[in-house]
């Protein structure tokens, strides 16, 4: 098959290099490479939400975001936030508000309500609803996920 | 006696009590291990050539190609794998599903060939390499021409007999029909022909499928020693018991591990992916893993389509004399537990309703399409989305309120159910009344404006639970007093370890907290017979109960045998170490649980005892209809359930909203569409399920106030319950709207525009 290529990234804050095929996806790569399997592949056409990993700041999907895209890239999974032994705010949430059944689609949630929420620290059902739209849950946790996201919230504020 | 453990804590009460999920930090963390993303060293994996035509003769596979491709091991058809499995057929109704096809294919998607490579990209390449050809034969897709059809998908029926209550199952040849169940009670055409008003409709529903976020995996790592497997399984129990039979081996030479379960809903029960892993596994002598892709899962199991003929005799006070009952199950090509979902859910086909003459006929068949088994609800939601569609267009046609008309005609406690069994603990009258309270049924409803039209609608039913099954649990109480269960049951999402946990802590006065749940593997974990059916929070915690009553026993008896004076509340840790001399040794206690049950007998299906409990359940609906558009919106979704006594209030609020969500996608637009056996909209992308903008803009969850008394702390199970009623609370809700009534689902768009246009006198061309 196809010629395989070095790539060096920042992976939850610690330099690494990776051996990768043109083919490989960053689900792929997490995952055979590096041991963390909190995102992962579902779907398989970026519409369920399951593969979210954060690059450079932002939230991909990374079914469809291949792997050697990610070379010179700061790269954040779900893996990273409790790095210190302490849950996120928004992490607190879903075990509080029980925000979550099977928990497969659990990680690819956290991550992007992190990035809502470092947007807009203050949203309304109507914006979770819009802001989450790419996010899927088979076991329809919906209502409880609006209720963790709004907990989370104020966690974040300290109260 | 009173004794103590953790470190003489007295505990408040762990039943009733939100805990919050034991596993919530492995999974909001990410590091939750579900079975489709574990390897193994030195694992291959498998990728699958699937059939392209829905019934035909192989006629030969070409696999030289896929051979050659750097990087392939083996390519497998079924002759390599009768080398090391002589007679490969599995199944848990019938062994009628080949492990990978032999001599003929049944449907699209059907298993033909597999790859092997350390590389899964190589074995997807080389899979694109193998060629098959066909010698096609005439297929059948409908449930009912598929009955009549000279067409045969199996010619010859293979029952199995693993199950108590599907043995009477015998071979037969030249006919699709797998199992057909009757009962019969009193005498319907007698009854018809004295009613004032007979009413009878036919009800469809469609082909739509679980979709679980982690789809089908398994890994098989054999030796000759014994082998293990790694599997997304709700029934670990039965796997071993069905991967021993194909191996001629005992049961403690296999080993089944379940990691998390990235949920299931009846998908991953029985055998599914198991036996082919195993297969490959004996081939390759290296674990293999076989894993499916997303659209793959559109070829593995479906929920059942169905037609349910159903017919009403109504005397002049609007009590329903009489029932008759006849509803076609579309198994699809391989039974699966398709027989079972005939019939255990033709017990409960006449509805939660007390009628005097019933007749009921449920047909299993199969079909030239993907295999089809249990979805949250076993079949119930099938027939209450028909029953009660029938109830309210009786109302209707009577000029009865709908919910009057219930009140009349349902089920009360100590009244003999149409199977001839007792109702008890079955609260149909109370949740009724609470469901029309909650929507509000004695005030007027706000009809709308302008294009939208708002109606209301509300629906009951009854389920059985699948009896007799059986459930078998440890508890393991260390020297320092910590305590582990060991239960089957798999926790795929419903919260099952907790409330276990909660019953263990209930019985041995310890928080839930505390109690360490074994991930399930049979090497340690003992029999039980599947996470299904709402069966697991009965049996299993019964059996749970039984084995923590059953330490505490064995904990008082040992503080007896080294003189503690009765009533002492010596400290556990204490206890042991006044035994052992140190910190050593365990107690164990154990617990089975087998409910009663009686038959149903071969002439008339009727039994005195075919249930271990009773569910039920009610929705109610109220909906926006656009009348240009046809577009339907759920304003409100109320649930109401008998659930018995709640063990944990917060995951019964998150059980009821999920499977009403679920539902309501099976309602308003889940649906597999097909084209010569083909699915055709088989991704994510074309087969939609619902997500935030589809819940409606108010949902209540409720349950009523009652205590199931056989129930182990009056609890009874609620992870499938409130899927039943939806599809019928809504569909009545827009006959209430616009006054038209949908006999199919789903209640899409174009359905409901079509409905309306016809009813206008202009419909709209055939697409």
């Amino acid at each position: 098959m196809s010629s395989t290529r070095t790539i060096s990234f920042s992976l939850n804050g610690a330099l690494v290099t990776a051996d990768v095929k043109p083919h490989h996806n960053l689900v792929e790569l997490l995952q055979t490479h590096f041991g963390l399997n909190g995102a992962r592949e579902s779907c398989g056409q970026g519409l369920c939400g399951c593969c979210t990993v954060i690059v450079n700041g932002r939230a991909v999907s990374g079914c469809l975001y291949l792997a050697q895209f990610v070379d010179g890239a700061d790269v954040t999974t779900i893996e990273s936030l409790d790095a210190d032994g302490k849950l996120s705010p928004e992490q607190e949430a879903f075990i509080e508000t029980g925000a979550f059944q099977c928990g497969y689609c659990t990680p690819g949630f956290i991550l992007m309500i992190g990035q809502l929420l470092d947007e807009h620290p203050d949203p309304d059902d109507d914006l979770i609803k819009h802001y989450l739209s790419g996010n899927l849950c088979r076991c329809a946790t919906y209502p409880q996920v609006i209720e963790a996201v709004k907990l989370a919230a104020r966690k974040r504020k300290g109260n | 006696m009173a004794i103590t453990t953790q470190g003489g804590v007295k505990v408040g009460a762990q039943i009733g009590r939100s805990v919050p999920r034991l596993e919530g930090r492995e999974k909001v963390t990410g590091r939750a291990e579900y079975t489709h993303t574990m390897r193994l060293p030195g694992m291959l994996y498998a990728k699958v050539f699937r059939s392209t035509v829905a019934h035909g003769r192989i006629k030969g596979i070409d696999t030289g190609a896929a051979k050659k491709l750097p990087g392939v091991l083996y390519v497998v058809t079924i002759d390599d794998v009768r080398k090391v499995i002589s007679d490969p057929y599995y199944g848990p109704a019938f062994h009628d599903q080949p492990i990978l096809a032999d001599g003929k294919v049944r449907f699209v998607g059907e298993p033909v060939a597999a790859v092997l490579s350390a590389d899964p990209h190589v074995a997807d390449e080389a899979v694109q390499l193998i060629t098959a050809d066909y010698e096609e034969l005439p297929a059948v897709y409908d449930e009912l021409s598929a009955l009549a059809s000279k067409t045969c998908v199996h010619d010859r029926l293979k029952p199995a007999g693993t199950f108590a209550d599907l043995k009477h199952l015998k071979g037969a040849k030249d006919t699709n029909l797998a199992l057909d169940y009757g009962l019969r009670r009193g005498d319907v055409d007698k009854a018809f022909a004295t009613a004032s008003h007979v009413f009878e409709h036919e009800f469809r529903t469609q082909k739509v499928l679980h979709l679980s976020f982690e789809p089908h995996a398994t890994i098989g790592d054999y030796k000759d020693s014994g082998v293990t497997l790694y599997t997304a399984s709700q029934g670990p129990s039965f796997v071993r018991t069905e991967i021993a039979r194909l191996l001629g081996w005992p049961e403690n030479k296999v080993r089944v591990k379940v990691p998390f379960l990235g949920s299931g809903y009846g998908s991953k029960l029985y055998i599914k992916l198991e036996a082919l892993a195993l297969a490959l596994s004996m081939i390759a002598r290296r674990p293999v893993k076989v894993a499916l892709t997303f659209e793959e899962m559109f070829y593995q199991i479906t929920k059942h389509p169905c037609t349910f003929r159903i017919k009403s005799g109504v005397d002049n006070d609007g009590k329903v004399i009489a029932r008759k009952c006849e509803v076609f199950w579309n198994g699809g090509a391989y039974a699966d537990i398709g027989p079972r979902v005939t019939q255990k859910s033709g017990l409960t086909a006449s509805g939660p309703y007390d009628i005097e003459n019933v007749s009921v006929d449920s047909y299993a068949v199969y079909t030239n399409m993907t295999p089809a088994g249990a979805l949250r609800g076993f079949g119930v939601p099938q027939l209450a989305w028909a029953y009660e569609s029938h109830t309210d267009m009786i109302a209707r046609a009577l000029k009865m309120d709908p919910v009057l008309f219930r009140k009349k005609n349902i089920l009360r406690e100590g009244r003999s159910h149409p199977t001839g069994t007792i109702v008890r603990d079955a609260a149909v009258e109370k949740v009724l009344d609470r469901l029309a309270d909650r929507m509000s049924w004695s005030q007027p409803l706000n009809r709308g404006t302008g294009t939208v039209r708002r109606g209301r609608g509300l629906a009951i039913s009854i389920k059985a639970v699948i009896t007799p099954t059986t459930s078998v649990a440890i508890v393991n109480v260390s020297a320092d007093g910590s305590v582990a269960l060991h239960c089957g049951t798999i926790d795929m999402g419903q919260g099952s370890d907790t409330a276990m946990a909660q019953i263990v802590g209930e019985v041995l006065n310890v928080p839930a907290e505390s109690v360490h749940v074994v991930q399930r593997d049979t090497d340690v974990t003992p029999y039980d017979m599947g996470t299904l059916g709402s069966r697991s929070l009965f049996h299993m915690g019964h059996a749970v109960r039984r084995a923590a009553e059953d330490a505490r026993d064995k904990l008082e008896a040992l503080a007896r045998e080294v003189g503690e004076p009765e009533g002492s509340n010596i400290p556990v840790p204490a206890l042991f170490v006044k035994r052992y001399g140190m910190q050593a040794g365990n107690i164990i206690g154990t617990g089975i649980f087998k409910p009663d049950y009686v038959p149903p007998a071969a002439a008339t299906g009727l039994s005195e005892n075919v249930t271990a409990f009773w569910m039920v359940s009610g929705a109610g609906a109220e909906v926006g209809v656009d009348i240009e558009t046809g577009h339907v919106k759920v304003d409100k979704l109320v649930s109401v359930l008998d659930i018995g006594k709640s063990i944990n209030p917060k995951v019964v609020d998150t059980q009821i909203s999920g499977a009403a969500l679920m539902q309501l996608g099976f309602t308003m637009f889940e649906k597999m569409h097909l084209d010569g056996g083909q699915v055709i909209n088989a991704s994510l992308a074309d087969y939609k399920i619902p997500g935030f903008h589809d819940v409606p803009g108010a949902m209540e969850n409720l349950t009523v106030d009652t205590f199931q008394s056989n129930g182990p702390f009056g609890a009874k199970g609620v992870g499938e319950v409130a899927t039943f009623c939806v599809s019928p609370a809504i569909a009545n809700a827009i006959d209430d709207a616009v006054d038209i009534r949908l006999m199919d689902l789903p209640l899409n768009p174009e359905t409901v525009l079509r409905a309306l246009r016809a009813k206008a006198g202009k419909p709209l061309e055939d697409a």
